[in-house]
């Protein structure tokens, strides 16, 4: 039995390309602690989803639906409003609902696709009340695209990662006034087309090295002081503007949701917070495969599509010969590069292979190069680099066939 | 209405003595003036059992904390609270705190606190490995521990209703008046009767003690900010750390919570607001960095909320246990700061002696008192074989609402459905742990509201975090 926790994008993915891969459709089984798959997509009724993928743009739940409905034509069972409360590292899962009670199935391999959460206002050192209308920006979205209540009338966000922008122009379209997005960065953790498009055609300010360093009222809330800061992140005494509004949104990163894998024993790498996986996104556990945002965070949901059918195929490829062996080389983030999936690569390499990274801050017209045992095998002009937008760098097979156990690869940004 | 008895004020204090004087054949009511009880003082303090070694000899405060400690694992055990005998350290760092733990210990032997000696620091050590290389001895008290504030507050709220006391939230008390020998108690609209009264008021006891012309102290409400670690860095702590009290301060503790995290603060300032709940500007970067002279290996990245609590602190500096000099029917339980927590269950004894004496009606036992409450369904904390009967029974069980801290639907539906229920968010997650852990209530809290106003019968919309004002949502979208 193969088990997948999520019917998100990635759990949804993993399993047609498992499928595909030949595992009985009774084999596969995905567990879902929504009332419905879809994941996070279903508040997401924005478009530009499927621009790689697709080759078209449409909106969350359209994506959503083109893998809900290939997995209706198949027989896979989705598990819905059931939780999966534990794995151990014999890949025994368990998981409870309200219609089936307390489940227990022993996986012959599982698929870890639960996804990533909001960090939440308590993780920062804002000071001030704990009045309502202080929530992460999706849990106004939440409440805006699913419930369909508005979380408020004026507006600050605090972060400007993707579902803030989004969030920003979701607002102003219900008649919200969002007064500024304040990034404590000199620069937006959001993809750039998101700022023009949610920020810049709705005039919003989005201001950066700033941050919110206090929060106002006793009940609802009805302000925030912010501040900017200096290089250190610290705020600079002096530069305190208090903004009357009655909610501010936090959109200040997100966490991939690994308290499950950690239970079974699935090493985390502490930059991604996702687990260390190898070129068939397995994991440290032998059997345990892991893609999507609990992974590493996506900015684009096409590729957590790509990612998981990648994880979808080495759990199907484990399931039909469990006894193999692997060898492996490891990545190891170079200059200006924050981490590289996968941490490792199995050796020999007998196809071409994607690396996907993320660097430290914004560099214009640099280079990347690709080495191996600090030998440079590969190189890449690149205009624009962003931590907020992730990059992928296809390697030949050619390049990497030489590559042995132990072996060294590292990234780097460097002068072009 | 027509009391025996009015308790104004629906915090640990008052709604332990509202169970213990519920044991009589007497019309009780307590008196909340916040959409909920266990709102204030109780909801954001350390939750510490401390032994009874602080308090000067003699001092009520050295006779209640001394005996409310000894009691309070019993109590807890019959209202099924979160418990434990964690032990406390008193941590000294060179030789003038060495000085002040032997005279801590000195006192604790007057006060009568049990199983107490001091540790040098290989013992330390071991019990407590990641303290600080600088410390040198510790005060080691055995016998204390830590309790879940607000849930005892709320267990006892809950045997004292099903034993039969009224409670009355959003009743805020503006007047008192003394008249044909019975307080009439009015919020400006309603009037309650009651033949004794009992002002468990906490930081605003004095306010009501005006009421009736008592003005024989004061509160001076002393704020105290908090972080709160994750439970996945509970390993740093193993018993309560507190530092010796310097000339500098009396430092701050890093603590277990009965639930697993770290609690790490209080400080400590005199604020002009009764309700200053904010956090102030850079202090709790000031609370870790006092923190980390215990355990230099602080996580403080795994900080997941912050809070700010407010003491019931009076100049005499001891708990004010007595009839008011105005009128013997009017007793104060008034200055109860730290450790009024520890010292509950005596505090309620003590009261139960005092109401004996002054009331002036004759209190009878009644035959079915319960001073004990029915297991509550926990499922985060049962085996499988434990969980898979409770579903069985009630499907609800099966459905899991809040994440990290593994809260189903049927126990938010039992915490709005206990005899002084939960009606609003915070009131959920203080009788739940639904919204407690790291994501912080992000996925949870519409889940919660649906099931709330389900239950509650109201529009979601109108469904609020902590009563008032505390709107989540407005209007549908457009």
């Amino acid at each position: 039995m193969l088990v997948i926790i999520g019917a998100g994008p990635a759990g949804m993915a993993a399993a047609l390309k498992a499928r595909e891969e030949g595992i009985p459709d009774k084999e596969i089984i995905i567990i879902e602690r929504a009332k419905s798959p879809g994941g996070i997509l279903e508040q997401c009724i924005h478009t530009g989803f499927g621009l790689h993928y697709f080759k078209e743009e449409i909106s969350g739940p359209e994506y959503a639906a083109r893998f809900i409905e290939e997995l209706e034509k198949t027989d896979i069972e989705i598990l819905c409003d059931t939780m999966v409360t534990q794995i151990t590292p014999s890949r025994k899962v368990t998981a409870m609902s309200k219609e089936k009670g307390l489940i227990e199935i022993q996986a012959d391999a599982i698929i870890l696709a639960m996804g990533c959460r909001e960090r939440p206002r308590g993780a920062l050192d804002i000071a001030g009340t704990r009045p309502a209308g202080v929530m992460t920006a999706g849990t106004a979205q939440q409440f805006i695209n699913i419930e369909g209540y508005m979380p408020g009338h004026t507006c600050v966000i605090l972060g400007s990662g993707d579902i803030g922008l989004i969030m920003a122009r979701r607002m102003t379209l219900e008649g919200a006034k969002v007064k500024k997005v304040c990034e404590l960065l000199p620069f937006s953790g959001g993809l750039k087309r998101n700022i023009v498009q949610c920020l810049d055609d709705y005039n919003i300010p989005l201001e950066l090295s700033t941050t919110v360093v206090e929060v106002h009222g006793k009940d609802r809330l009805t302000g925030v002081t912010t501040a900017k800061v200096d290089e250190n992140l610290k705020p600079i005494p002096g530069t305190e503007e208090y903004i009357e509004c009655d909610t501010l949104l936090l959109s200040v990163g997100l966490i991939p949701e690994n308290e499950v894998s950690k239970f079974a024993g699935v090493q985390l790498d502490p930059k991604t917070k996702g687990p260390i996986v190898d070129d068939m996104r397995e994991t440290s556990v032998k059997g345990i495969f892991a893609c999507g945002n609990v992974l590493q965070v996506h900015d684009l949901v096409d590729f957590v599509t790509m990612e998981s059918q990648i994880a979808g195929k080495g759990a199907a490829e484990f399931i039909k010969n469990k006894d193999r062996e692997k060898a492996y080389a490891t990545t190891v983030p170079g200059d200006r590069v924050n981490y590289i999936v996968p941490q490792k690569v199995t050796v020999p390499v007998k196809e071409n292979l994607n690396f996907y990274f993320r660097v430290k801050n914004e560099y214009k017209n640099k280079k990347i190069g690709f080495y191996i045992n600090g030998e440079k095998v590969y190189e890449k002009k690149e205009r624009k680099l962003a931590p907020g937008e992730m990059n992928n760098l296809l390697i030949k097979q050619e390049v990497l066939k030489g590559l042995k156990e132990n072996d060294e690869i590292t990234i780097s940004v460097e002068e072009a | 209405m027509d009391f025996d008895i009015a308790i104004i004020g629906g915090g640990v204090i008052g709604n332990m003595i509202a169970r213990q004087l519920s044991a009589y054949d007497q019309k009780i009511v307590v008196l909340e003036k916040n959409n909920d009880i266990s709102m204030e003082t109780t909801k954001a303090n350390s939750g510490i059992v401390h032994a009874g070694y602080d308090a000067k000899e003699g001092s009520m405060k050295a006779k209640m904390n001394v005996l409310g400690a000894s009691l309070m694992e019993e109590a807890c055990k019959k209202l099924h609270v979160p418990y434990r005998k964690t032990g406390t350290l008193v941590v000294a760092f060179d030789s003038d705190d060495e000085q002040v733990i032997k005279e801590l210990y000195q006192r604790g032997i007057k006060n009568g606190v049990p199983n107490m000696r001091i540790i040098e620091k290989d013992e330390l050590r071991e019990i407590e490995p990641q303290i600080s290389e600088k410390a040198t001895m510790a005060l080691y008290c055995k016998d204390a521990g830590i309790v879940s504030p607000y849930e005892l507050s709320d267990a006892a709220a809950d045997c004292a209703a099903n034993n039969g006391v009224k409670y009355i939230r959003n009743f805020e008390v503006k007047s008192i008046d003394f008249q044909n020998n019975k307080f009439t108690i009015s919020n400006g609209t309603d009037n309650i009767i009651a033949d004794t009264v009992i002002n468990a008021a906490g930081v605003n006891s004095d306010d009501i003690a005006k009421m009736i012309g008592d003005d024989s102290f004061s509160i001076i409400p002393r704020p105290g900010e908090y972080g709160l670690l994750d439970k996945s860095v509970g390993y740093i702590v193993n018993q309560v750390l507190f530092m010796a009290p310097t000339k500098m301060g009396k430092g701050v503790l890093v603590a277990p919570t009965t639930h697993g995290n770290v609690i790490v603060g209080p400080s400590s300032y005199d604020a002009e607001e009764k309700d200053a709940y904010g956090i102030r500007r850079g202090e709790l970067s000031n609370v870790f960095k006092l923190a980390s002279k215990s355990v230099p290996s602080l996580p403080v990245n795994q900080m997941i909320t912050s809070f700010a609590g407010v003491r019931a602190h009076n100049e005499s500096d001891d708990f004010i246990i007595a009839p008011s000099e105005k009128n013997n029917r009017f007793i104060n339980v008034a200055g109860i700061a730290s450790p009024g927590l520890a010292s509950s269950p005596a505090i309620a004894q003590y009261v139960e002696e005092l109401v004996l004496k002054n009331h002036n009606k004759e209190l009878v036992k009644k035959d079915n008192y319960d001073d004990s409450l029915p297991a509550p369904v926990r499922i985060n904390s049962m085996s499988s074989d434990e969980k898979k009967r409770a579903i069985a029974k009630n499907s609800a069980y099966g459905r899991i609402i809040c994440r990290c801290e593994t809260v189903t639907e049927g126990e938010i539906r039992d915490s709005i459905n206990r005899p002084v229920g939960a009606v609003d968010i915070d009131g959920v997650k203080r009788r739940t742990r639904s919204g407690m852990g790291r994501c912080q209530g992000g996925f949870c809290s519409s889940k919660v509201m649906s099931i709330l106003a389900d239950e509650l019968n109201k529009p979601i919309n109108e469904i609020t975090k902590f009563g008032r004002d505390s709107k989540i949502i407005y209007e549908r979208t457009k």
